[in-house]
């Protein structure tokens, strides 16, 4: 565009509509939800990030030295740390870059030291916040301490607090920590290739074939939601493990490591791969087909040239998602990986086993890199998705076809008895006296209060946070996806926060909780109080589950129209009351879904709430992961089935609750 | 309906009853990784003596209550902690987190079991000691005889048969590695490991996942703890508790006042009790080895040599070299199988 095309026109004043009542009210709704997905996702993951850039290492211009002779007199000659550390290059810089815990001997400055010796040391730090350590004893400040030889080889320096990249050159020169990455992400690739592949061939089935069941697979294929991802973990212990029933089949491999890894990730992915790829294939055209049978292709032909081509973003999809779940997953790694490590449990292992909050959070970072990729990707491949339905598209009737629908009834079985036999052989365990010794049944497993987790405490409490969340997480994500849809202008508030509706979806649970307790867990922070708490549980459960919730949401308000809102205030009625008489009916069934898909969540999630839950706030996924991690795995087993059983009550609550409400106020959509 | 005015002499006389109740109670925070099971016993056996002070627990594994006290380093939330490794409490004393304070008769107790300084910022209480749960029925199986020493442990007939507790997470873990180092020396003690690493089927998170493991069967040597290995025999596994015979690493319980409490009288009154006899008796119900001198008595199913087998632990060398032993094991062992 040239300057010369331009057009003068004299600058009127920026027509704006005039704003109403309700509009206010609405923003301000808006306002008040992004304020609270600010406070609880961007302020923490901003005190993550920083404390991934806070590191420690020695100063050693605070340490100053004296050394007497043999007869242990001084002859009041000072020597600075860092310039015995110049001379005698005792240190390299990068041994100087720390993590809190860090401590350095003194000794290494001398390399002539023998405890032995009858030499004294005097040893001061230079500025009154100079620390270091006799033994135990902790000495600040600038006042001469002597010891002799056998003494000073207990004098160590502490680290002081600094900022830089430091945490990550120690990372990335740490080659047990680097190798996790690429662990991770094999892991995750191999795991999605299989899980894909399989749920393509089950979604096949139920779309394609007129084999029979096809309910009762469906219901049997999405179980794994219901379950915790530690749960396959300890089945695969059961059977394959070095006393499990099928242990022949590994010959002589182990099933603690990626093996184990792999099938249990492929257990608890299959549902959302086989949703995702479901829906690519029933919106599939049949005009395709036909036109390739009167083409004369061959169906192995139409195969590949029509049905592929159809699912492609789906089976896309359906990838990244699955990547995602496997590579930001802790809870199976942690039960069934053995030595292999993988980034989400690198986390946990330097948090809570040594205390190193500050590569924890380098950890997180890294871990982030992967999983914002894959949600990047899947966010762009959905998008074209939708290109894909045309109005003219005709559904697509699978015909009979005796060979092809007892082939995908064969290949169904097998899956379904691949998911049940997990379920069934954790139930068979958790009610064995003792495995493998005494394999008479009892209920002994179930006296949780007798273990560590939590006990019985921890189910009510995972009951309890289940029904929070569901609560005020439907409140929140619907009120927040109405204003966010039927709000007119206000394009700068509605991005803000469409952006940070979808963030949590790409933040791994552990990167979430690790950020609370760097936010929350910080007495500075007015909202201190609610650390250790059942509230921070039920926050960081909420936003961890928002972006599905929210996306569920929307797509129910998006089909209503917006004229309904235009009709309302010409008939000058507030929102408030089209929302509460037209909008929450209309879209209770989706309203529905959220609050189940929020319980089910919260009673099976781990990754989050590990960092946050406290002795009164023990949860049921937690005192599985806890007791397997203590050698109880029959009752962990016992605690997992428990959740199961929990979610499959709730979800019949769901469908009595769905259908009643679908019959009182659902009538309209039928004719 | 009651009359309003008697409603608000109703509620005026329970908020005086509360408040008096308040008047009268100290309530002490006390952060503990004493076994659950345990703790509702100790509060009681203390209410007895001293019904005035309210306990409020705060109960985790060793590694979550640490990472817990540290994070809360500069805005302390408990008051008391009673019943964490030494280990972690000389961590904080370094940190100056620690009241220093002689409790009341703490010249009774084991000098091994109370911390050097003047006055003393820790007291011990019990120890709990290294051992190896060896699986008589899966070891006849496999044909192995049973180890008698750390050092028979690296033979190679033991390959794939040993596991053992990761030191980067368990403190039964770190304790055997800083045993190691301790006896054989560093260089020693790091061959010893690389000897080990070879046998280990693989390392686990807990300290008494691989005495439970053993005792499954499901791998027949765990290195692990006596009470752990004790606990599970009597529960009717065919376990038996094998103590090393260079000698055993140990770590204790033990009990300090947070510095900055807000009830320091309450506090030391707490950890005046803590160190009775009356108390070391309580603690003996799980423990073998107590602070308090003649108190023990035998426990079911522990190694009775078990005592004189404990190395004179250099506490302050374990906590004082944590870090860099800890990245030193890292970096040697830490990727035991990796994709073939």
């Amino acid at each position: 565009m040239s300057d010369t095309a331009q057009i003068e026109i004299p600058q009127g004043p920026a027509i704006k509509a005039k704003l109403g009542k309700d509009d206010w009210i609405m923003r301000s709704f808006i306002g008040i939800i992004v304020i609270y997905l600010i406070i609880a996702l961007a302020f923490p993951l901003y005190a993550m990030l920083s404390k991934a850039f806070s590191t420690f290492h020695y100063d050693l211009t605070q340490f100053e030295f004296q050394v007497s002779n043999e007869e242990g007199k001084f002859d009041g000659s000072i020597f600075s740390a860092s310039r015995l550390n110049d001379e005698v290059s005792a240190y390299a810089p990068e041994e100087l870059v720390t993590g809190s815990g860090g401590r350095l001997a003194a000794t290494k400055f001398f390399p002539d030291y023998s405890f032995r010796s009858p030499v004294l040391y005097k040893v001061r730090g230079t500025s009154d916040d100079a620390v270091f350590v006799v033994g135990s004893e902790r000495k600040v400040g600038t006042e001469w301490r002597e010891a002799d030889s056998n003494l000073f080889r207990k004098v160590v320096f502490l680290p002081v607090k600094s900022s830089g990249f430091g945490n990550f050159t120690r990372y990335f020169s740490t080659p047990s920590l680097v190798r996790s990455i690429q662990n991770s992400l094999v892991i995750s690739a191999v795991s999605t290739i299989i899980t894909v592949t399989l749920a393509f061939g089950f979604a096949y089935s139920l779309n394609r074939s007129c084999m029979r069941f096809k309910g009762i697979f469906r219901l049997i294929a999405m179980i794994p939601i219901l379950v915790p991802s530690l749960l396959p973990g300890i089945a695969l212990v059961y059977l394959f493990g070095n006393q499990g029933i099928l242990k022949a089949v590994m010959m002589g491999e182990s099933i603690y490591g990626p093996y184990g890894i792999i099938a249990g990730s492929v257990f608890f992915t299959f549902p959302h791969a086989m949703l995702i790829i479901t829906t690519a294939l029933a919106i599939s055209d049949a005009r395709l087909y036909e036109a390739a049978v009167s083409l004369r292709a061959s169906r192995w032909k139409t195969f590949w040239t029509v049905t592929i081509p159809g699912a492609r973003y789906g089976l896309i999809s359906a990838a990244f998602v699955v990547f995602n779940l496997v590579i930001t997953d802790f809870g199976l790694p942690k039960v069934i990986g053995g030595q292999f490590n993988m980034l989400a449990v690198d986390i946990y292992k330097q948090v809570i086993g040594q205390q190193n909050f500050e590569m924890g959070a380098v950890v997180s970072v890294v871990l982030l890199v992967p999983a914002m990729l894959a949600f990047t990707m899947d966010r762009m491949v959905q998008r074209k998705q939708v290109a894909l339905l045309s109005a003219r598209s005709v559904v697509y009737e699978p015909k009979p076809n005796n060979r092809f629908d007892w082939g995908c009834l064969a290949y169904c079985s097998l899956v379904a008895v691949f998911i049940l036999g997990i379920l069934g052989i954790c139930q068979y365990a958790a009610l064995i006296k003792f495995w493998p010794y005494d394999l008479s049944l009892s209920l002994k497993n179930y006296a949780f209060d007798l273990m560590d987790g939590g006990g019985w405490a921890a189910y009510r409490n995972s009951i309890k946070l289940a029904l929070l969340t569901a609560f005020f997480g439907t409140i929140v994500v619907f009120i927040g996806a109405y204003m966010v849809e039927k709000t007119q202008g206000f394009k700068v508030g509605r991005g803000i926060f469409q952006f940070l509706a979808m963030l949590p979806m790409a933040i791994p649970g552990m990167v979430l909780g690790l950020a609370y307790i760097f936010f929350f867990n910080n007495p500075a922070n007015p909202l201190y109080f609610i650390y250790g708490t059942m509230a921070i549980l039920v926050l960081c459960t909420v936003t961890h589950f928002y972006t599905v919730s929210h996306l569920t949401a929307v797509t129910a308000l998006k089909q209503m129209d917006n004229e309904f809102e235009s009709v309302a205030s010409s008939l000058k009625q507030p929102f408030y009351k089209l929302f509460a008489r037209v909008t929450v009916p209309v879209c209770l069934p989706a309203i529905l879904d959220i609050s189940i898909y929020l319980f089910v969540n919260a009673m099976t999630t781990v990754s989050a709430v590990v960092f946050l839950y406290s002795t009164n706030t023990a949860l049921a996924s937690i005192a599985v992961l806890n007791m397997d991690d203590a050698g109880d795995i029959a009752p962990a087993a016992a605690m997992g089935m428990m959740i199961f059983y929990t979610n499959v009550v709730a979800r019949l609550v769901h469908t009595a609750v769905s259908r009643g409400v679908l019959q009182r106020t659902q009538k309209w959509r039928a004719r | 309906m009651l009359p309003k005015t008697i409603k608000t002499i109703v509620a005026g006389l329970l908020l005086g009853a509360t408040t008096l109740v308040q008047a009268q109670a100290a309530e002490l925070t006390v952060y503990t990784a004493v076994e659950a099971e345990d703790l509702a016993r100790y509060a009681e056996t203390f209410n007895k003596d001293h019904p005035d002070i309210k306990i409020n627990w705060v109960r985790d594994s060793t590694g979550i209550i640490t990472a817990k006290l540290l994070a809360e380093k500069n805005n302390p939330q408990a008051d008391v902690i009673w019943g964490l490794a030494a280990t972690s409490l000389l961590l904080m004393k370094t940190e100056g987190m620690l009241e220093a304070y002689a409790p009341k008769g703490v010249e009774n107790l084991d000098p091994k079991f109370v911390d050097k300084s003047s006055p003393p910022t820790w007291t011990g209480m019990d120890a709990w000691v290294a051992s190896v749960c060896y699986n008589t029925v899966e070891a006849g199986k496999a044909g192995l005889t049973p180890p008698a020493s750390w050092k028979d442990l690296t033979k190679p007939e033991y390959k794939g048969h040993v596991i053992m507790p990761n030191p980067n997470s368990s403190g039964t873990g770190f304790l055997d590695v800083s045993s190691w180092l301790q006896m054989f020396g560093e260089e020693g003690g790091w061959a010893y490991m690389d000897g080990l690493h070879e046998n280990i089927a693989r390392y686990t998170h807990s300290g008494s996942k691989p005495c439970k493991l053993a005792a499954a069967g499901e791998i027949p040597i765990g290195v692990s703890f006596a009470f752990r290995g004790a606990k599970s025999k009597a529960a009717g596994a065919p376990l038996e508790i094998i103590v090393p015979s260079e000698g055993v690493g140990w770590d204790m319980e033990a009990t300090a006042i947070v510095a900055g409490t807000d009830d320091l009288e309450a506090a030391k009154t707490l950890v005046d009790w803590t160190i009775t006899k009356k108390a070391n008796e309580m603690y003996n119900t799980g423990y073998a080895v107590v602070a308090y001198p003649g108190v023990a008595k035998p426990v079911e199913h522990f190694p009775t040599n078990l005592l004189e087998k404990m190395i004179d632990n250099d506490f302050e060398f374990a906590a004082n070299n944590r870090a860099s032993i800890l990245a030193e094991w890292q970096k040697r062992y830490d990727s035991k199988s990796e994709p073939k």
